[in-house]
């Protein structure tokens, strides 16, 4: 295990009414780490998210950033160093490309003319050509488009960690494909500690260095992808039989020296 | 004459700039107001359904209550209120005017404002605040940066009904005493110049449009983050402002405060006695169109100077008396009373404006009917119209008891329409008034009252207590005291009451000193 850990969850629960969301879970990730959350709808994983950056305040244990408790860390200035991408995006509509991509550096009152500059490279590293789609709207952008704006602006304040909601969960496959692809190398150059929701397996498998599932608020089991085959757990082994069957049909399906 | 050479349209047009401007002050000062209170209470409940509902609840329950209505209310309220901050503090302010219609406007626009913020506010996507948060705002930058900017359409939406209600609204706050474009209406409705009506209904709809748009502009260029089109809505805001306060802002305040209810004969006295004024050498407006009971109060308080009123009404109305008596006891005891207010009666003008039963000549006679005692008998079968205050005054009562008078129906009108009615037999008997010029006109008569249930209503002038003894005024209205008879008042009203250019109040009044200079 790497010596530093960017975040620590330790026997945290959160409750909604009667219903524990998330339920005793400890979990630590690595810095540098790539960490996805599986799990169905219902299973907690987007309540442990919210945890970490306190959108949501946890009712029990204790949630550690980068060494510090989060209770003993302003609320607004966890959340303006620590990337997150929304769901579907969650771009402001009255707001440029440009001005939601530098809105957390505005926050942090950094000068205009840096912000700029931030904002131009930005969209270079996110492969968005900046001419043609900094001043325009964000209803003027492909569901993709919108997707690396909301991966710019979780980038902008240099954050050390990124979360991310089920960021490519409403794209098509192709761009689905490349756009984590993408911020897999991002990721990697950057040095980034990344924590991203998923639901679907594969897209973790192929993305993640680790993977944690997550059923009923309950941590079921983590690990690499190799670890986690080896679980005793029969929900963790149904997910796992998933993408094995679909590249087995695929295989079947597909004439080998095929395009792909 | 045409419809377009008529010289009224002249004389509407002289009296805009005065109109125009303190519409548009108490327009927008109770605009100000209502958005000052409004925007911040939908900001502060829109997470917080119960004070919500309470406050969109009262609003709404404010919505209902006609607009006349609530401006007449506010006038006794601030009233009451300026009599305790007298005793309290020992300041006082005016209750008549602008305070009261600024207040019940503000009041007025509050709805729309309201809702239509709360609605904006509460619609916008709850994925887009958690954004705002997760970027890391606090939440009044969330506010400002992000759900503001969002739900702005639906509150500017808002907003704009609001201006175009508080401008249409405004037109009735002349009746308490606010100058504003409705006096050419009242005026107009009075004296039976459709002229004035028009001008007053096109400029009102002119001035609710043009606000109306000017704010459509600066929400498009909010919307669209264009300073070029919200500066120049905002340039035309304050330029409409500015256009319409200037005029008025040069000329002195100072001077004579002619009063006059709300119908033609008073337009006629009030013009009359402003003229007589301005000749001799002292600078006078008139105020006209002022509620019955709102022009008394603001006599005593100071803020109109002088205005005729009836001896039966005071006496009914302010001593509160129900006993009759003679046309000079009943003066004279008035005099000794109002003396008490500091009220000056100056004395009577010569006729008698009473309420009096009134039927077509022909069906009377037919009928058998002179007195109010024939009248009885055939009450039942008869149907009866009254002005709006007729039937809950004391002299109905007086009437009631001493004649019994068991009417089929009972209707309120407005006064000019009655005698028209009753000549057409729409109704059967109108309580008219006997200065009435119409009464001639369709050949009515006025039924005996041999059992004196109607107190007598003399003509008289009344001056504010801060002008007790100012004796220039005094000899300016002197002339006038004694001179006008119920004939060349019936005549002057029946003039009045015209659809032409001599029927103007001013026309009117002019010629009527010209008969008592000739006397």
């Amino acid at each position: 295990m790497p010596s530093k850990l960017a975040i620590s969850y330790q026997e945290v629960t959160k409750r909604f009414g009667f219903l524990a969301a998330v339920d005793d879970v400890s979990l630590d990730i690595a810095e540098g780490e790539f960490l996805a959350i599986v799990g169905g709808s219902g299973s907690g994983k987007t309540t442990l998210l919210r945890l970490t950056n306190r959108l949501i305040e946890a009712d029990g244990g204790t949630v550690m950033v980068e060494g510090e408790d989060v209770r003993s860390v302003d609320p607004v200035a966890l959340r303006r160093r620590i990337g997150y991408v929304f769901q579907s995006g969650g771009l402001f509509p009255h707001l440029s490309v440009a001005d939601n991509i530098g809105i957390t550096p505005k926050l942090l009152g950094e000068p205009a003319v840096a912000i700029a500059g931030r904002i131009d490279e930005l969209l270079e590293l996110v492969q968005l050509d900046g001419a043609s789609h900094r001043d325009r709207l964000p209803e003027a952008l492909s569901g993709g488009q919108r997707q690396r704006v909301g991966v710019a602006r979780a980038l902008a304040a240099k954050p050390r960690i990124v979360l991310m909601d089920e960021p490519f969960g409403a794209l098509d496959p192709l761009t689905r494909d490349a756009l984590g692809e993408d911020y897999r190398a991002l990721h990697r150059k950057l040095g980034l500690t990344t924590v991203m929701i998923t639901h679907d397996m594969t897209e973790a498998i192929l993305l993640a260095d680790r993977i944690a599932v997550m059923r009923g608020g309950r941590l079921l089991a983590q690990g690499t992808p190799a670890e986690l085959s080896s679980s005793s757990d029969d929900y963790v082994l149904e997910l796992l039989s998933t993408p094995r069957r679909q590249v087995g049909r695929l295989n079947a399906l597909l004439p080998q020296s095929g395009a792909a | 004459m045409s419809l377009f050479t008529d010289p009224r349209w002249g004389e509407a047009l002289g009296h805009l700039p005065d109109y125009l401007g303190n519409h548009v002050r108490v327009s927008l000062a109770a605009l100000a107001l209502g958005l000052a209170v409004s925007l911040p209470l939908a900001i502060l409940t829109r997470n917080r359904p119960a004070p919500r509902g309470i406050l969109l609840a009262f609003a709404s329950i404010v919505q209902t209550v006609p607009g006349l209505a609530l401006l007449a209310l506010f006038y006794p309220l601030l009233l009451l209120a300026a009599s305790v901050t007298l005793a309290w503090f020992g300041v006082s302010f005016s209750a008549f005017g602008f305070l009261p219609a600024m207040l019940a406007l503000a009041l007025y626009s509050m709805l729309p404002v309201l809702r239509n913020g709360i609605t904006g506010l509460n619609g916008i996507d709850p994925a887009l605040i958690e954004a705002a948060k997760g970027v890391g705002m606090t939440a009044r930058q969330s506010l400002l940066i992000v759900e503001l900017p969002l739900a702005l359409p639906v509150m500017m939406a808002g907003i704009r009904t609001a201006a175009v209600w508080v401008i249409g609204t405004a037109t009735l706050s002349t009746p308490i005493g606010q100058t504003s474009l409705g006096n050419y209406i009242f005026a107009g409705l009075q004296t039976q110049n459709w002229v004035f009506v028009l001008f007053g209904c096109l400029a009102s709809a002119l001035l609710a449009l043009a606000v109306d748009q000017l704010l459509g502009l600066i929400e498009n260029g909010l919307r669209h983050r264009s300073r070029l089109r919200s500066g120049l809505g905002a340039i035309g805001i304050a330029a409409l402002v500015a256009a319409t306060l200037v005029p008025t802002m040069g000329r002195s305040s100072s001077g004579y405060v002619v009063g006059a209810k709300t119908f033609a004969e008073q337009y006629v006295l009030s013009a009359l006695m402003r003229d007589r004024l301005q000749a001799a050498g002292l600078s006078a407006t008139a105020r006209s169109g002022l509620g019955s009971s709102v022009i008394f109060q603001a006599l005593k308080a100071g803020d109109i100077d002088l205005y005729v009123d009836y001896s039966g009404t005071l006496w009914a109305n302010q001593l509160h008396r129900t006993d009759i008596k003679p046309r000079a006891e009943l003066v004279a005891e008035l005099k000794t009373a109002l003396a008490k207010d500091n009220i000056t009666l100056l004395g009577e003008l010569g006729f008698e404006n009473a309420y009096a039963l009134v039927m077509p000549r022909r069906r009377a006679e037919a009928l058998g009917i002179r007195t109010i005692a024939d009248l009885s008998g055939h009450a039942s079968t008869l149907s009866i119209a009254g002005d709006y205050e007729f039937f809950s005054r004391p002299e109905w009562a007086a009437l009631q008891k001493a004649y019994g008078l068991p009417f089929r129906a009972q209707r309120q009108m407005q006064p000019d329409f009655m005698y028209a009615a009753v000549a057409s037999g729409e109704v059967d008997v109108i309580a008219g008034y006997t200065s009435d010029g119409l009464i001639a006109k369709y050949d009515l008569v006025t039924l005996d009252d041999p059992r004196h249930a109607i107190p007598p209503y003399d003509a008289i002038l009344l001056l504010a207590p801060k002008r007790a003894g100012d004796e220039r005024l005094k000899a300016a209205l002197q002339p006038l005291l004694g001179k006008i008879d119920i004939a060349i008042m019936r005549e002057a009203n029946l003039r009045a009451s015209g659809n032409d250019a001599n029927s103007s109040p001013d026309a009117v009044a002019r010629w009527l000193w010209e008969q008592i200079a000739r006397r």
